[in-house]
């Protein structure tokens, strides 16, 4: 399910050590997200926001923001890390402002175990497949993704950089005897990669959207990922329809997602992160795409890649080649 | 705005300490390398620690805990029956010599093909049991009667009637084969209470407690099962503890009133007598003739015995109880034969219809059968049961932690032998969303989960439950039009082929609508 990279973006990007077309300058954001998301976390999503729609994509504003919680090459912003922290309690809620993320959970999960099964050459039958197997879940979150895989039979770290979210997610993995020794850690990628730490394969999911710096992001989640190991990462596609169904459809037609959730100058395409993850010494080797059914509100895997995308590769153990020409 | 410096200073201290919290976990997963997740926490699940409690062994709860001991995915589980019938106990073949039990079910091929499924059965085969290939409905007008045969779908039989206490025994013949601590997997007493995971795993009380790292393990174990486990009080003074509880406890069950599930439905206002009757010869077809008050079934079940079900009205039934056998043999056979109307024949106008429809498709091979008159029963050898008929459907089939299968989550009209058959089908459904469960690492008691069965499940038996309740009404009234309407219906499906293959595939399970295939 690879798709192919179009040969002049292949071309430009080897020839050039410039950020990725399509980059953002290092300023998001719609006006005070901060203070927007607070609202958002007292009241639902109410007729408030109609008065005030703000354009998207959005301008440049303000000075850059830099440093997460105490580190400063950190890829993350501060400001998406705050979108999450208020409205943490509500993880577990599946019927809360991580419906769609819950909704979506099945297909992401069935995609993971069928590459990685195939990666460590796992019996697909098997009720624990990942037993054996250290895992990171970066950008955990809740533990949505974190508890499923442990009861898949790995074991899990999961890291953060929402305390709110690290919290949440050890009081309710301790309810069950199987995820009640997921590691979380309140830290971040970068961190991690300071204390020199691997993984047989690093998942992250629905987390480069949220980053400043994306190919830095790649570097630290290929550094921690073992020699052979694999790598998972899932976005949305900076996309029209993906702006069409993503972000007006979810964000300001349904409320699905809170507004400002996603912001379409930080998406990143396939393309995009396939070349962004070989620089980071990972071939991407499957690529999947995740289509919405409205009428049955269940997700499934296909081959349609504009909205949402899925992509599994594998860590080179060879120094990073440079792009083959 | 940015994060004020004194926000700053926290927030880089709070990451350094849950760093430095998280160290000496390193040291700890190294040691214990790659073992038991489950250990390294300290807290192993207990032995009264199910994944599934399955309360009610009847057909249906052994035929779901067949099929979950069947999968890959989830013959793993720890699966528990709760019910104290002794049968449960027996573990060899019943034998064929005997009489056959009146409580009998007529499986549809679809059921037959989950038993294949599951492996049990081979087991059947191997007790009393009976195909038939062919069946005739007709009522008491003599205006219209519909042969149905396997051979007008291309099948080798229509269904198979079979003892409820077989099936039961050949589901737990084969939980043998899979699992050699079946007695440790029965438990042989009643529930008494049950008491659901409570909701306070949002957090937010959490949240305010200090240390959150000390909860996994200085947690009472009592508090973190009740938040994630529904418990189970037994007669016997043992307690369980189980991720999913299966309701399968029939229709009165004690799981759905203990869950607070409301039903809705009505009683029918007839009651049904069932007995076992013996020919001459072996009964190989299916008879069914609607009377102004009910029908009566006659249903074959191996040798030259058969299964009669008849439906009436409370006080004709509680009258037909307490006749004389001689008595009772007498108004079955005046209800079968010339009772109440005369016998139906086709006409011209019938053989036309049957020419005009005969384009489309092949012609089933039943529309050229005529009408025959049902075996005449010579012995009546078992005691007559009488039971009161009702309908009933529950609102939800899941909640948190709880799903109900067969008759705990609905009834229906016995004149079509598709009861249990719905029953089978829940089992079925639920054991395939439990594996699918597993294989992407859910929670199986999960709500959101368990609600993909309640999706599939409801519309098919809604809609059986509305089709049969159907049939109920249209037969139970005595009104010229209206019996002229249903003789038309009659001769319709008798002998316009397509609507009857239609109407078999629906019946035997093939197909999700009788009219639309």
């Amino acid at each position: 399910m690879l798709h192919r990279v179009a040969p002049s973006l292949h071309r430009a990007l080897a020839s050039s050590t410039a950020p990725l077309r399509g980059a953002r300058l290092l300023d998001p954001l719609l006006p005070s997200p901060h203070a927007q998301w607070c609202r958002c976390a007292s009241a639902a999503a109410s007729a408030s926001y109609s008065s005030l729609p703000p354009p998207p994509p959005s301008p440049p504003q303000g000075p850059s923001r830099h440093g997460g919680g105490g580190s400063s090459t950190s890829s993350l912003n501060p400001a998406e890390v705050a979108k999450f922290a208020s409205i943490a309690e509500t993880w577990w809620d599946s019927q809360g402002p991580f419906k769609p993320l819950h909704l979506m959970n099945p297909a992401r999960l069935s995609f993971i175990r069928s590459t990685l099964c195939r990666h460590f050459r796992r019996d697909p039958y098997s009720a624990k497949p990942l037993e054996g197997l250290k895992l990171i879940d970066v950008g955990c979150g809740g533990g949505i993704l974190s508890e499923p895989l442990a009861r898949m039979g790995a074991t899990v770290t999961g890291i953060d950089a929402g305390d709110e979210n690290i919290k949440i997610a050890h009081i309710h993995a301790a309810s069950d005897p199987t995820t009640a020794s997921i590691e979380y850690c309140c830290t971040t990628a970068e961190d991690l990669v300071k204390e020199n730490r691997q993984f047989d394969a690093v998942i992250s999911l629905e987390v480069i959207e949220h980053v400043d710096n994306p190919l830095e992001f790649c570097k630290s989640l290929s550094a921690l990922t073992a020699p052979n190991g694999a790598t998972v990462l899932s976005t949305i596609n900076r996309s029209m329809r993906a702006y069409a169904t993503a972000i007006i459809g979810a964000e300001y037609i349904l409320r699905l997602l809170p507004i400002g959730t996603h912001e379409w100058s930080k998406l990143v395409t396939p393309e995009e992160l396939v070349l962004a993850l070989q620089r980071a010494s990972i071939s991407v080797e499957e690529m999947s795409g995740f289509v919405y059914n409205p009428f049955t509100q269940g997700w499934s895997l296909s081959d349609d890649i504009s909205i949402n995308y899925i992509a599994y590769g594998i860590k080179r153990s060879e120094t990073p080649s440079t792009i083959s020409q | 705005m940015a994060p004020t410096p004194a926000r700053a200073a926290a927030a880089a201290v709070h990451s350094l300490l849950h760093r430095t919290r998280c160290a000496p976990l390193h040291p700890l997963l190294s040691l214990h390398g790659s073992g038991d997740p489950a250990n390294v926490a300290g807290v192993k699940p207990g032995d009264d620690e199910l994944d599934v409690a399955i309360v009610g062994g009847g057909m249906v709860g052994l035929a779901v805990a067949c099929a979950l001991s069947n999968m890959p995915l989830t013959k793993h589980l720890r699966v528990a029956i709760i019910d104290s019938n002794p049968a449960l106990k027996s573990r060899g073949y019943l034998k064929k010599d005997g009489v056959p039990d009146s409580r009998v079910s007529t499986v549809t091929p679809a059921t037959i093909s989950f038993f294949r499924d599951i492996g049990a059965w081979e087991h059947i085969l191997q007790q009393r049991h009976a195909f038939f290939g062919k069946m005739q409905v007709w009522d008491y007008t003599g205006l219209g009667y519909t042969r149905y045969n396997a051979r007008d779908v291309c099948k080798e039989y229509l269904g198979c009637v079979v003892e409820n206490k077989v099936l039961c025994n050949s589901l737990l013949l084969r939980l043998q084969e899979q699992k050699e601590d079946i007695e440790k997997m029965i438990y042989p007493t009643r529930l008494v209470s049950l008491a659901f995971p409570s909701k306070s795993r949002q957090g937010t009380a959490g949240l305010k407690s200090p240390s959150t790292e000390a909860d996994s393990t200085g947690h009472t174990s009592e508090a973190l099962r009740s938040s994630n486990l529904v418990k189970l009080d037994l007669s016997d003074g043992q307690t369980l503890y189980s991720k999913l509880v299966i309701g399968a406890d029939g229709s009165k069950s004690n799981v759905r009133q203990t869950a607070g599930i409301k039903t809705s439905g009505w009683s029918y206002p007839q009651s049904a007598i069932i007995c076992t009757v013996e020919h001459i010869a072996e009964n190989d077809t299916a008879w069914q003739r609607f009377l102004p008050s009910g029908p009566i079934a006659l249903l074959p079940v191996g040798d030259n015995f058969s299964n009669i079900v008849w439906t009436m009205s409370p006080k004709e039934a509680s009258h037909h109880k307490s006749t004389s056998p001689e008595e009772f043999l007498k108004s079955v056979n005046h209800a079968l034969d010339f009772g109440h109307g005369p016998h139906p024949n086709s006409s011209s106008l019938d053989r036309y219809m049957e020419r005009l429809f005969s384009g489309i498709g092949d012609t089933a091979a039943s529309t050229q059968e005529c009408f025959e008159v049902p075996p005449k029963a010579i012995g009546l050898i078992s005691d007559r049961m009488a039971f009161p008929l009702s309908l009933m459907h529950s609102h939800d089939y899941v909640s948190k932690g709880l799903a109900l299968v067969g008759d705990a989550a609905h009834t229906v009209h016995p004149l079509a032998g598709q009861g249990v058959n719905l029953g089978f089908g829940d089992a079925a459904a639920l054991a395939n969303v439990i594996s699918e469960g597993v294989s992407v690492g859910a929670d199986i008691g999960d709500l959101s989960l368990l609600s993909r069965y309640e999706k599939d499940r409801k519309a098919a038996n809604v809609a059986m439950a509305a089709v049969l309740d159907g049939f109920q009404k249209m037969y139970s009234v005595d009104f010229g039009p209206l019996n002229v309407l249903r003789a038309a219906a009659f001769h319709g499906a008798q002998f316009i082929s397509p609507l009857k293959k239609n109407i078999i595939s629906y019946a035997i399970g093939d197909s999700k609508s009788p009219l639309f295939s």
